[in-house]
């Protein structure tokens, strides 16, 4: 068994995604892959390509489902799912190589490829279903968190981002700390009232999610005045008659 | 080895990703993001959004993100081919370029010198349209367009009308202060990045999105209101808003008289040529009537107070009324009431009546009205810069209906009458828009334009301001292959690409020999009633035995559907492999805020024998010796290639494919003298050029003094005059008159009613017409397709990962009809319409119009195609839904017209009616089996790996 670190990580770096304005685009998709399998879980493998069942390794995905609200209109939400970097995260102690660990210094876990022989224990103890097998190398693969763009000196220091968060188009991701109240997205959860994936699984997700907001039928907080005829009398030209003589 | 705590392991954290990195456009879509391309052992390492440039501020989306396996692809051809067995067999032989370029010099050469119009030179998403129209006026053919005319010509064309802009590039949003976004139909393809961060921005502020689409998916799903219009409706919708807001006065009466034809005096005159003309002086200036003097007067006056209403009679005894007046009255019609729309749009009339009210409230009760001191192109000042925080986007969700030129143009006369065009607030232009109503370049091709030996005096395409424009054969026929611009599609802004190969294979209105095409599918996804197409494309004439059709070059990148039709085709590089430029000249990228223009520079060499079409393009036009392609010594003008032309060719004096850094020494931007070192100029400033507008140019700008005057110094516009909102369009008037009789260049009979009908001034709504030649009860479901965030058309089926987001196309089916007829998720089911039935797979959903069944656009694929294995998902599961649409409407009196708008010939692909009928279990055993037949890849492909460990350059060892 690996063990998870006995204090809580002086960092928690994690996601939070938002809900409200995810567009289910897959740029946060594909990007990570493109990044990934040149980087650190170099390569995420593709199999049968071309052929008549094209499968690969993905660290994120994009899930869309529909919301029968009871009252309003029916909704899709799309829901992007990675790696939740969990406290208490199980995929790491049930590790029999020690490959899956969590790092001490900022909580992101890892797989360590070198030693990890591919049993797909860790796939199983995750709820979230945020591992993959790579078909092509036969170990298991996971977001980083980008580790080796955010800490990477030879980027920019405002792209050292995961490169989901850097690339997403309608600015529905944002990475940083989440032990630290003050950091933006802490902040960001705190006002929007993000969310652990399935709390009651008691996993911790360090990544929150924020809910869509509620949707309004008024322009602002307050719903527009309903429009009064201009003149009921004499009908639209007449009041026409009356502003071009203001 | 089990570890105990733990603690970090080392790990390599700061390795430069890549060796070089090198910016450049993308080209996965339309949208032309700025990229950065690293690059680590020659390899694609990682290609990412440059944060710098203005298009997309450094995200990038899906495709973009995937352009390292575009490159990967083993559907990339490799080597010009020739077809050596029946056309459409996939037999080919590869020969060398000189051969290629041989073959289609000679045949090209006898074409000119006997009838250049027999060539038909089609163009597809084409970014090189500067360069490829132009080359099709050198070469002396009318018969050129790109694919505006399948994509959204309604919606360009009604705004360039009406407004001097539309949307995409046209104008976009003012993201940071509008209130409320009307966001109308299918629009997740166009403008991809920009839309999204403008949406992010929306959110961000608090600001009201609300959707018009009978589908609740992409954009629309993170609206805060969705109206699920039903399908062709949507100008019923903004009419009926329209109606509303003048019920209760909530529109911008100044603004109309001050810049719009809002006061223009029309003549009331019934029966004669001229009635519903606009009244003019002497010196051809529009007249108002001045209340204050009760005289009339030329637009715009001095200290004059114009009537919006009442009749008049001029000094020479005709009748007038202000155009307001008309529309006014048009508006207040019963048929546009809350009430009145509902059964067809399937919106409550109370939703109508609050989303007027909030639209007036973000309009007229906002706090962006700003003290400003500016003066307009009429010599009038105003103290005072307004804003009414209105906006809307629309593509092709409601263009690509029968009636969607008129849609268009509702939503920008709901525009108008709020007062909400380039102000605080409201949607905004982008240079080199706003244009004059319409731009003044005509289309050329009239019979004595088109010479053998010769160019045509200007370029095939334009805007027409009347019949006397058209382009007509002697007989008053159409003069081109694809009919644009005779009485079937008088507005033809951007062609009928989808009609050209019915048109060439029928011989109407003749036969052609040579169909040159570029990165157009038009034997799939491209072409409406795709079987019958590819049957055309094949089709020989029984007593000479010749291919109706005699002559077929193709050029593109890939093996898609279209190269099998080839009897020459020429491969393309990927656009990582090129020099290209994203010109002013032919569609721009600019913002709100600045104009811009952009390059791509090639950053990989190609692995294969191919070319850049654009230089080949230039190849082929110097071997022809077309004008503006050889020196005077009969030399290639360009001989550096597309390069050379980019920095070189001069459209104006002064005026080049690129704005940026011209003049010797790089310092001019707009005009100027060419610049050698244009290139390395652009590459410095990560391949694109952006000039800020002068911040008192930046409002009112189809009026603002200061805007027409920086516009004209930048070669924008061509006259600083000043232009006119055609609230009325007496353009349309002019074709009207002419369908009752009036003037020298008169439609067919058979057509006098319909033009009567479509060629309407006022605002506008009529039945799509498929409507009207269906059976509602036989076919009561309308058909569309969404545009997939992922996926561009049929691009990217040969995407590695791409194409495993989007591997087979489901038909998405309202959960009422699934109940009402027993169909469960997964069901296989028949889609039928009037004119086949292809099979689907259901996906059933509730966000989603009751009458409505839609599917991702271009999925599906051929099997064999794209050098996918044929029993690929796409080729299997996957179904195109282009198959249940005709490519004309059924016979009226003889003659089968095209299934297209009747003002601009935009393909009316969104107005199909169909019906879902549930396979039986017998044939649902076997549906998901190829139902095309196969194609024969093209020689010399690359042979699909079976599996890929993508490193992007990076050493490493696979377990296994």
């Amino acid at each position: 068994m690996t063990s998870l670190p006995t204090s809580p990580t002086e960092k928690r770096l994690g996601l939070v995604i938002d809900l409200d304005t995810c567009v289910g685009c897959q740029a946060c998709v594909v990007n990570c892959k493109e990044w990934n399998t040149g980087g650190y879980p170099a390569p995420l493998s593709d199999i049968d390509p071309y052929g008549a069942n094209p499968t690969g390794a993905w660290l994120n995905r994009v899930h869309a489902f529909e919301v029968e609200p009871d009252v309003g209109s029916p909704q899709v939400v799309h829901f992007p799912k990675s790696c939740l970097h969990c406290q208490d995260a199980a995929c790491v102690t049930v590790c029999p190589t020690g490959a899956s660990y969590k790092r001490e210094s900022d909580g992101i876990v890892l797989v360590d490829e070198d030693r990890c022989m591919g049993c797909g224990l860790c796939a199983w103890a995750c709820p979230y279903g945020a591992r993959e097998m790579d078909p092509g190398v036969g170990v298991m693969k996971k977001c980083t968190l980008c580790v080796d763009r955010i800490y990477n000196e030879t980027i920019a220091e405002e792209e050292r981002l995961p490169a989901c968060v850097r690339t997403c188009p309608a600015k529905a991701r944002h990475f940083g700390d989440l032990a630290d109240p003050s950091s933006d997205v802490s902040r960001l959860v705190a006002e929007r009232g993000g969310m652990d994936l399935m709390p009651e699984m008691g996993y911790r997700p360090t990544n929150q999610y924020l809910p869509p907001r509620a949707r309004r039928e008024g322009c602002s907080s307050q719903p527009a005045k309903a429009l009064e005829t201009a003149n009921p009398e004499g009908g639209f030209l007449a009041w026409l008659d009356r502003i071009l003589s203001d | 080895m089990p570890d105990g705590a733990a603690p970090d392991r080392p790990i390599a954290l700061s390795l430069p990703p890549s060796d070089e990195v090198k910016t450049s456009t993308c080209y996965m879509c339309a949208c032309r993001c700025g990229i950065r391309v690293h690059l680590k052992n020659g390899e694609l390492r990682y290609i990412e959004g440059n944060p710098d440039h203005p298009v997309n501020r450094g995200v990038l989306c899906a495709k973009g993100s995937a352009g390292i396996m575009n490159q990967l692809s083993p559907a990339k051809l490799r080597k010009p081919l020739k077809r050596v067995g029946e056309r459409g067999s996939g037999d080919f032989v590869e020969i060398e370029w000189d051969e290629a370029m041989t073959i289609a010099t000679d045949r090209l050469a006898k074409i000119r010198e006997s009838d250049p119009k027999k060539l038909a030179f089609f163009t597809g998403r084409d970014q090189s349209q500067g360069l490829t129209g132009w080359w099709a006026s050198q070469f002396g053919t009318p018969n050129h367009a790109a694919h505006g005319g399948f994509c959204s010509v309604n919606m360009a064309a009604a705004g360039l009308y009406t407004i001097g802009g539309a949307f995409w590039e046209f104008g976009e949003p003012d993201w940071e202060q509008t209130k409320i976004f009307l966001l109308f139909g299918v629009a997740e393809d166009h403008d991809s990045n920009p839309i999204k961060l403008g949406l992010a921005r929306l959110k961000e502020r608090g600001a009201k999105i609300v959707s018009i689409n009978p589908v609740r998916g992409g954009y629309s799903a993170i609206a805060d209101e969705w109206i699920s219009i039903t399908p062709g409706s949507d100008g019923l919708f903004i009419l009926s808003l329209c109606r509303e807001l003048l019920r209760a006065g909530k529109i911008d009466v100044e603004f109309l008289a001050q810049f719009s034809n809002a006061g223009h005096l029309v003549i009331d005159k019934p029966g004669s040529d001229t009635h519903g003309l606009i009244a003019k002086d002497e010196h051809g200036a529009p007249l108002i009537w001045d209340r204050l003097t009760d005289l009339p007067v030329a637009f715009p006056g001095q200290n004059v107070s114009p009537a919006m209403k009442g009749r008049f009679t001029l000094p020479d005894g005709r009748e007038v009324v202000p155009a307001f007046e008309l529309v006014a009255r048009r508006l207040s019609e019963d048929q546009f009431a809350p009430e009145a729309i509902t059964a067809r749009t399937g919106v409550a009339p109370e939703t109508i009546r609050r989303l007027a009210a909030e639209l007036a409230e973000a309009a007229f009760e906002n706090d962006l009205t700003r003290e400003e001191e500016w003066e307009d192109g009429w010599g009038r000042k105003h103290s005072k810069v307004i804003g009414r925080a209105v906006t809307a986007h629309a593509m092709r969700g409601v263009s690509a209906h029968a009636n969607g030129f008129h849609t268009c143009r509702a939503i920008h006369i709901l525009q108008l009458l709020l007062g909400a065009i380039d102000r605080p607030g409201a949607w905004r232009y982008k240079p080199p828009f706003p244009r004059p109503t319409p731009p003044g370049q005509k289309p050329t091709g009239k019979p004595h334009q088109v010479v053998p030996g010769k160019p045509m005096p200007g370029p095939p395409l334009g805007f027409v301001t009347g019949p006397e424009d058209l382009l007509l054969n002697a007989e008053g026929g159409p003069q081109r292959i694809d009919k644009a611009y005779s009485w079937e599609a008088p507005v033809a802004a951007h062609g009928l690409m989808h009609m050209v190969i019915t048109n060439a294979w029928k011989g109407d209105p003749y036969p052609i020999d040579t169909l040159f095409l570029y990165m157009a599918n038009m034997a799939w996804n491209s072409s409406m009633n795709t079987s019958r197409v590819a049957e055309m494309l094949t089709d020989k004439d029984t007593t000479t035995g010749d291919y109706k059709i005699p002559f077929i070059i193709y050029a593109d990148a890939f093996a898609s559907e279209t190269v099998n039709y080839a009897d020459l085709a020429l491969p393309d590089t990927t656009y990582l492999e090129r020099w290209d430029c994203i010109s002013l000249l032919d569609r721009p990228i600019c913002d709100a805020h600045a104009a811009a223009d952009a390059i791509r520079q090639p950053i990989l060499k190609p692995d294969r024998d191919v070319r850049p079409f654009q230089t080949v393009l230039l190849d082929l036009g110097a071997r022809l010796g077309l004008p503006g392609l050889v020196n005077e010594a009969g030399e290639p003008r360009y001989p550096g290639g597309y390069a050379d032309y980019i920095v070189n060719h001069e459209r104006k004096p002064g005026i080049g494919p690129l704005a940026g850094f011209r003049g010797a020494d790089g310092q001019s931007r707009g005009r100027g003298a060419v610049n050698p070192k244009q290139l390395e100029r652009y590459i410095e400033n990560g391949c694109f050029w952006q000039e800020p507008i002068p911040a008192d140019a930046q409002h009112h700008r189809f009026a603002n003094q200061a805007y027409l005057d920086w516009a004209l110094e930048m070669g924008f516009i061509e006259s600083p005059a000043p232009i006119l909102m055609q609230l009325y369009s007496e353009v349309l008037q002019r074709f009207k008159l002419a369908a009752e009789g009036h003037g020298e260049v008169q439609p067919p009979d058979q057509l006098r009613d319909r033009i009567k009908r479509v060629f309407d001034p006022l605002p506008l709504w009529y039945p799509p017409f498929e409507d009207e030649s269906n059976d509602e009860a036989a076919y009561p479901l309308h058909g569309i397709t969404q545009r997939p965030m992922a996926m561009y058309h049929s691009w990217h089926s040969q995407n590695a990962w791409l194409r495993q987001i989007h591997g087979a196309n489901r038909l998405y089916i309202p959960k009422a009809l699934a109940e009402a007829q027993n169909i469960a998720d997964d069901d296989w089911v028949w889609a039928e319409s009037r004119n086949g039935k292809v099979k689907a797979q259901v996906r059933i959903m509730t966000a989603l119009n009751d009458k409505t069944v839609w599917t991702w656009n271009a999925i599906g694929k051929k099997p064999g195609a794209w050098n996918l294995d044929p029993k690929a998902p796409e080729a299997t599961r996957g179904f195109l839904l282009n198959n249940l649409i005709d490519e004309l409407l059924p016979e009226q009196g003889g003659y089968r017209y095209a299934n297209s708008d009747p003002v601009t010939g935009q393909a009316a692909w969104y107005d199909m009616r169909l019906r879902v009928v549930k396979m039986t279990e017998a044939e649902a055993r076997n549906a998901d089996k190829a139902s095309e037949a196969e194609l024969k890849p093209p020689p010399g492909l690359a042979t699909p790996p079976e599996r890929l460990l993508y490193r992007g350059g990076n050493k490493g060892s696979d377990k296994a």
